[in-house]
Order: C-alpha cells, then structure tokens, then sequence
C-alpha cells in the first residue's frame, strides 16, 4: 500500500453516481475512503482479463463445493450458483466495536424480555409494552408460559440485518429470532475470497471467522441439560425439500453432528431417541431448523410430519434443550420490535447502542392516518413475515398496490407497521467490468450461550438490481464477503 | 449412524449395482444376437428379461431397438437403467453430509450424463459404446467411494448393499442360464455354444478372471464352480457372501451392538453351503434348486438387515 500515491480509478468506474446513500468505498467528494485504498488500488492494477479470470475461478469454486440452488421447474434439477460478488465488503474495527457492542446489549434485553413474558410479564403489568401487542402476536406460544428454559436462554442464535443510513450509522432493521438462515453463505464466501485475492487479504489483516462452527457447537453444548456431561447434539432439518437443506448439511458436517429429521427421532417416557443401527439412542441439545408450527403435531400443528410427537413435552420436562426455543418469533415480530429500544432501558437501564429504523405501529388511529396519507413515500410490511414477502415499497409501488395494502391495513391494522423508505449504504460491486454502487445491509451472526459471542462480519447481501433496495436472496438479492479489519 | 442414513446408503449402492447388472447384460445379450441372427431373437430377449427377475413391462415387441430404448431409458420400468440411477442419486441426495463431495459429484455427473440429450443419440448411433460410458460412471463412483469416504458404518453399508444385489443378480442369471448349459440344444454349432457360454462369463465380467484360472478351456461345470465357488473373484457368489459377511462383522465392531443370532446364522449357512459343497454335488444334485436356496438366502439377509439395523420396533430397542 502506498499512502499518498494517486491512483487512477476513474477507469474502473461504470454507471458510479453518488447520491444520497452513504457510500462504503468514496466520500461524498468521490475520493476514495482511507481503509478502501488498498482494495482500490489492488483493482486498479489488475488488467481488465485478471478480473474476469478471477471471477471465473470463483464461480468454479462455488460450483465444486456446491453451494448451489436447486432450480425446480422448467429444467429438472438444474442448479445455479449462490449470486455473490466478488468484491469483499470493509468494516473497520471502530465500527465493529460499536456493532459488537450494540448487538450484545440488544440480544441480552430480547432475551430477557422473552423469559419475561413467558413468566412474570413484568414489563406488561408496568405498560412499557403493550399487553395486547404481545398477545395478539401470531408467534406467541402460551405452551411456554411458566416454562423453565436451560440457562434463561431463548435465543441462542441470531441474525440481525443492519443497514448504515447516510449519516453513516448503523441501525437495527430487523432481529431474525427464530431460524436465522444464511451462515453457511459466510463461511463459504471467506473460503473462496482467499483463494481468489490471497495477497489483499493477508495486506488487509482481516479478522477470522472460520470459527462459527465450533463455536456454535460449544454455545449448543454449554446450554445441554444437567447431568449430559456428554450430550449429543443434533442438527433437526425439514429435510431436502427445504431451500436451506445446503446450510443444514454444511454446518452439520462442520460441526460433526447428525443431522436428524423429524422422522428419525422417537420419544419415550420425555426422552428423546434417534434410531440409530445400533438402536435407539438419547438425544440431549437439538439445534432446531424447523419453525415452531411444525415441530410436534401434539402441541403444535397436528398435521406436520417434519417434526416429532412427543418432542414438546420432552422439552418441558427439561430432558432435552431445543435451540432456538418455542415461542420466539414474539420478540421478532416488526411491531414488537419498535419497543425494543423502550425494553433495553427498562431491563438494562441503558442507552441503546444501536438505534432502531423510526417504525409506525398501524394499531395507533393517528400513526395510521398518516401512513394511509403517506403510502408512496412509505414501507409497509406484514409483522410475521421474513424473506421480503408481504412488503410494499411506496415509491417503487403502484396505485392499485397502495391501495390494496390500505384496504389489509384497514381490515387488520395490528398485522403490519410502515418505515420510512431508506437510503441505505451503497458498496461497490463488480458489475460487468466495472464497479457501480449496490444497495446492501448486513446480517451478523450472534451466538448467546454461556455469553453473547459475534464472529467479527456477517452476510451482507447485496441487491444486484440497479436502484433496487431489496437484498433477500429469495428476491433476487446476492451476497458479499465482509472483511472486519484489525 | 442413523438408520435412515444406513438405509439411503444401502439403497444408493443397490440401485447402481442393478443398473450396472442391466447394462451389461443387456450388452452381452445384443452382442449374441448379431452373431446367431434374427430367427433367435425372442428368445433371447425373454431369457434377458428372467435373468433380470422378470420386471413387468418387457414383453417382445419384434422391434429389439425399441425394447432396448425401453430398458435404458424408460424412467417408469423399475428394471430401467435411468430409474436405477435416479433411484440412487435420490438416496445420496438425502445424505449429502454423509458422503464425500467427490461422490457425490461423480453420481451427480452419471445422472445428467444419462439424461441429457446427447445421451439418446450416442445411443442410437451407437448402442455400445453408451452402454459402456454408463458403466464407466458407476465404476469411478465406487473407486472414489473407496478412496474417499470413512471405511466406517456408512461404507459397509455401501458394501452390504452392493454384494447383497449381486449375489442375488448372480444367482438370478445362474437359475435361468442353466438348463440351456447342460442341455445344448443338438443343432447347435459348437462355435454357437462356445459364445453362449463366453456370452454368460460376461454378463459377470468375468471371462478374462475365468481364463486366468481355467485356460479359455470353456466348459458348463466349470463356469457354474467359478461363479458360484471362487473366493478371489469380485463376482463369484461366495467372494459376494464372504464381502457380507464381512460387512456385518465390521458394522457390529463399529457399533458395539451384538448382531442377533438369525442374521449371524442365516449368512453362516448360506456361507457353510458354499463352502463346503462340490461343484459335482451341485451338477449331480438339484442345480436349480441350489440356486434357487442361494436366492431365498439373500432375500432372507435383507430382511433380517432391515429388522435389525433399520426398521427395528421402538418397544424391542428400549427393551435392550
């Protein structure tokens, strides 16, 4: 790296406006940021081919180890590579201090909120959060009222989306509570980044994160039941029908666990089994990755066959910990979430580290008001839903869409909030030949066992549309590697 | 292991070993037909359907191109060559962490392999050449299956279900070949007999191995004790019972669990019978109904297999 030196970047430049969004890689001048020099300048001196013949070697890379999607449908079984780019995403360790720092705080007072309501509803007989928000929420289980949970722990894994807004902060989009999905996608695009800038990476002291199996495994370990000094783990699965199946199998591999499915457990007595070859065998900590609905047809919905009768029961005779637990999809429902703020004063007595995204509840009669007048400048999204499904994009939108989505508000206010449309950061990204902005957030990885640990990155999507703001990889959305530097 | 995981690997190793079976039978039995003409056809064709256990769906059309397309091709017949190797992929697609990613890739690639376009038309311009590409296929899956993956439970079951197939298979082919081979119809050329028996040599790729012992002096008694008896040979139905047997004993190593004594004793006999009859007992005896014995023996495994390892009753595991 040569400080100083100027380098010639308006050669790599595509279509590179510099609007409103903050810009990870140029200040607003069009200069090129203190800690994206190196990468830049990497780019510069490579030929045009170099960067084509890299991106080639990538894909390969992706396609051997096969991290594919499986495309039903037209063509029987084909499959496409996971849309990633090739350009790694930099955060420095100052701005990682703070997320660390913000998230630990968050994901203690969710927690807390969680064990909470499912016992002695302090926070609702004190009116901090509305009682009715909390019961009427469609992911509150009344099955886990009064349950004990081992270690108070409710949420052992999370993923929560940040987005930087222009001021250059980063703020809290959504808390992914219930089966956070999208790791694998990390570890697999640090493996392939490299292999293809080895000598950026090494210049650049990136923090590791190869770790997250092993530590997801000893989070799993630490929350076993009492007197398992040697539990087995297991990875529950829909199956391979499921859009994660890829993931399911990676981390069980990784971590070296079975990788069971619903139709592989049996319980006795509230004792779980695995059928095994060499019979039955108990099943102590069950890192779940099916959702709550389907899990056990006697509590839960009676018509699924992916989870395993008996399993709930199980678990409240403290026999076997099920991670994460029941019931806390509550925590994450968006309009719950607007109180998020309000519950890490009330149980930690702090300020949040991590603002929240200004949310309107539609429940309220005057908040509603001004959304139904303001629905093209607006978001709108369905409370339950994850994956950019049930959402409306006010400027992006029509009037016949706006004016459905103002009818299902009337019809059902407590069902969706609006935010405001945000310009959220931008980073370069190679596109064709060149590098032109994207829109993209970025989904860390929290493990809370024993304590709160964050590998330092995360996923951060991309939405590879020009102008597009949506990063869900069912949507279109793609991903980068993202490089936290020491 | 998981007994659903033990189940799909058997299952995958199953499914390629009967189509590997078809494959070259039906290879073998096209190359008689151009040496002893059309009168022969059906016959033929009628004797390759009963060595593959009579699948439904098969009977002689007059039209041998079109019965062989079906037999390659026809994804509904579960005797079919694709409907062997989807069957297969399914069962590894459903254990993906259990098998190495080399296996994987080599069954993915033998899947599009045979159902890409090309796959058809190399067959019609030419039968044997496509017929050998697939068998090459399964072959680098079961050397990358030795090289790469754990030589644990999950390998032995690839074992068990490979040598418990072809066991089988063998015995299915014995049963049905062997009428013809003591009693040659008297019209017959002895250059039109010689075929046939080099013809049943390989169907188990075995006449190059069955050389090496015997000399190319090729004789009825012969074959049968070297298919049925040698325990150096892959294809030989003890070396198969000798590899289950071994399978078995490594399974209950690894698992700690004692097999019941029905599964010990029923692989035991079926081993005892071969190694302790003549082939001149055999010949002199009720053939048929030797072959037959060995085929009931297998099916007899298999089930005790599932009883055990996979579809065993809750009530008789928490018992143990």
């Amino acid at each position: 790296m040569s400080a100083g030196h100027p380098v010639v970047l308006d050669t790599l430049y595509g279509d590179y406006p510099l609007d409103r969004a903050f810009d990870e890689m140029r200040e607003p001048s069009g200069e090129v940021r203190a800690h994206y020099r190196a990468l830049a300048e990497t780019l510069a001196g490579l030929p045009q081919e170099e960067l084509q013949r890299r991106k080639q070697s990538a894909d390969l890379s992706f396609l051997t180890q096969g991290i594919t999607f499986t495309v039903y449908g037209r063509d029987e079984g084909t499959e496409r590579i996971f849309p990633y780019d090739l350009l790694p995403r930099l955060i420095t360790a100052g701005e990682w201090e703070r997320i660390e720092r913000g998230l630990t705080q968050r994901i203690t007072a969710l927690n807390l909120f969680l064990r909470d309501v499912y016992s002695d509803a302090k926070i609702l007989q004190d009116r901090v959060v509305p009682r009715e928000l909390v019961y009427s929420c469609k992911h509150y289980r009344r099955q886990m009222r009064g349950l004990q949970v081992p270690r108070n722990v409710y949420v052992a894994v999370v993923g929560s989306d940040l987005l930087r807004l222009n001021t250059g902060e980063f703020v809290v989009l959504e808390d992914n509570l219930r089966v956070p999905s999208g790791v694998s996608y990390m570890l697999t695009n640090r493996r392939v980044m490299k292999r293809t800038f080895p000598e950026l990476f090494s210049s650049y002291g990136v923090r590791p994160i190869e770790h997250y199996p092993q530590l997801l495994l000893a989070t799993l370990r630490s929350l076993a039941p009492e007197g398992r000094p040697e539990p087995n783990i297991v990875l529950l699965t829909p199956g391979v029908f499921n859009s994660a199946y890829f993931e399911h199998t990676y981390l069980a591999r990784q971590m070296g666990i079975d990788l069971v499915e619903g139709r592989d457990l049996v319980t006795h007595d509230n004792i779980v089994y695995m059928r095994t070859t060499d019979g039955l065998k108990r099943v102590d900590v069950i890192y779940r990755r099916v959702d709550d609905d389907f899990s056990d047809p006697l509590v839960f919905r009676a018509d699924s066959s992916l989870g395993c009768a008996g399993l709930f029961n199980a678990y409240r005779a403290g026999n076997v910990t099920v991670t994460n637990a029941f019931g806390t999809g509550l925590a994450d429902d968006k309009a719950v979430y607007a109180y998020v703020p309000k519950m890490i004063r009330y149980y930690l007595d702090e300020d949040p580290i991590l603002n929240n995204v200004e949310t309107y509840l539609l429940g309220d009669a005057t908040q509603r008001q001004h959304v139904l007048q303001n629905l093209d400048k607006l978001v709108v999204k369905a409370v339950g839903e994850s994956g950019g499904y049930g959402m409306l994009i006010g400027p992006h939108s029509t009037a016949q869409q706006r004016e459905e989505f103002a009818r299902a508000i009337e019809a059902n206010p407590r069902n969706y909030i609006a935010q405001p449309t945000l310009d959220f950061s931008c980073a370069p990204c190679l596109i064709g030949n060149s590098l032109e902005p994207r829109h993209v957030d970025l989904r860390p990885y929290i493990l809370f066992g024993d304590k709160v640990k964050i590998v330092p990155g995360g996923l951060t999507r991309v939405a590879l549309e020009k102008g597009s703001l949506v990063v869900n990889s069912s949507q279109g959305g793609g991903s980068k590697d993202t490089w936290v530097l020491e | 292991m998981l007994s659903r995981v033990a189940d799909s690997l058997y299952w995958m190793s199953r499914y390629l070993e009967r189509a590997e079976n078809t494959v070259r039978q039906l290879d073998v039995t096209m190359g008689l037909m151009l040496d002893t003409g059309a009168a022969n056809e059906k016959a033929r064709w009628q004797r390759l359907v009963a060595s593959l256990g009579k699948p439904a769906g098969l009977e002689w059309d007059g039209d041998l191109e079109s019965m062989a397309h079906k037999l390659v091709f026809d994804n509904l017949n579960h005797a079919a060559v694709t409907f062997c190797v989807n069957g297969a992929r399914e069962n590894a697609r459903q254990v993906r962490e259990e098998i190495s990613s080399e296996q994987w890739q080599r069954l993915n690639r033998l899947f599009h392999q045979i159902h890409s376009p090309q796959a058809e038309m190399q067959f019609t311009s030419s039968i044997s050449d496509a017929l050998s590409s697939v068998i090459d296929g399964i072959h680098l899956f079961k050397g990358v299956s030795d090289t790469t993956m754990i030589h644990g439970q999950g390998w032995q079951f690839i074992r068990l279900g490979r040598y418990l197939e072809r066991a089988y298979a063998t015995a299915t082919l014995l049963e049905v070949y062997q009428p013809d081979l003591f009693h040659p119809r008297e019209s017959e050329y002895a250059g039109y007999q010689y075929l046939e028996l080099v013809g049943l040599l390989r169907c188990c790729t075995s006449f190059e191995a069955y050389c090496q012992v015997y000399t190319a002096d090729v004789s009825a008694a012969r074959i049968l004790e070297f298919l049925l008896l040698n325990r150096d040979f892959p294809h030989a139905i003890r070396y198969c019972v000798d590899s289950i047997r071994g399978a078995i004993d490594s399974i209950q190593r690894t698992g700690g669990r004692r097999p019941p004594g029905e599964l010990v004793s029923g692989i035991g006999r079926l081993h005892a019978m071969l190694d302790f009859t003549t082939i001149d007992e055999i010949i002199h005896g009720d053939t048929a109904a030797f072959l037959h014995t060995i085929r009931e023996q297998c099916l007899r495994i298999h089930e005790l297999i599932y009883r055990y390892y996979v579809h065993y009753s809750i009530q008789s595991a928490l018992a143990s």
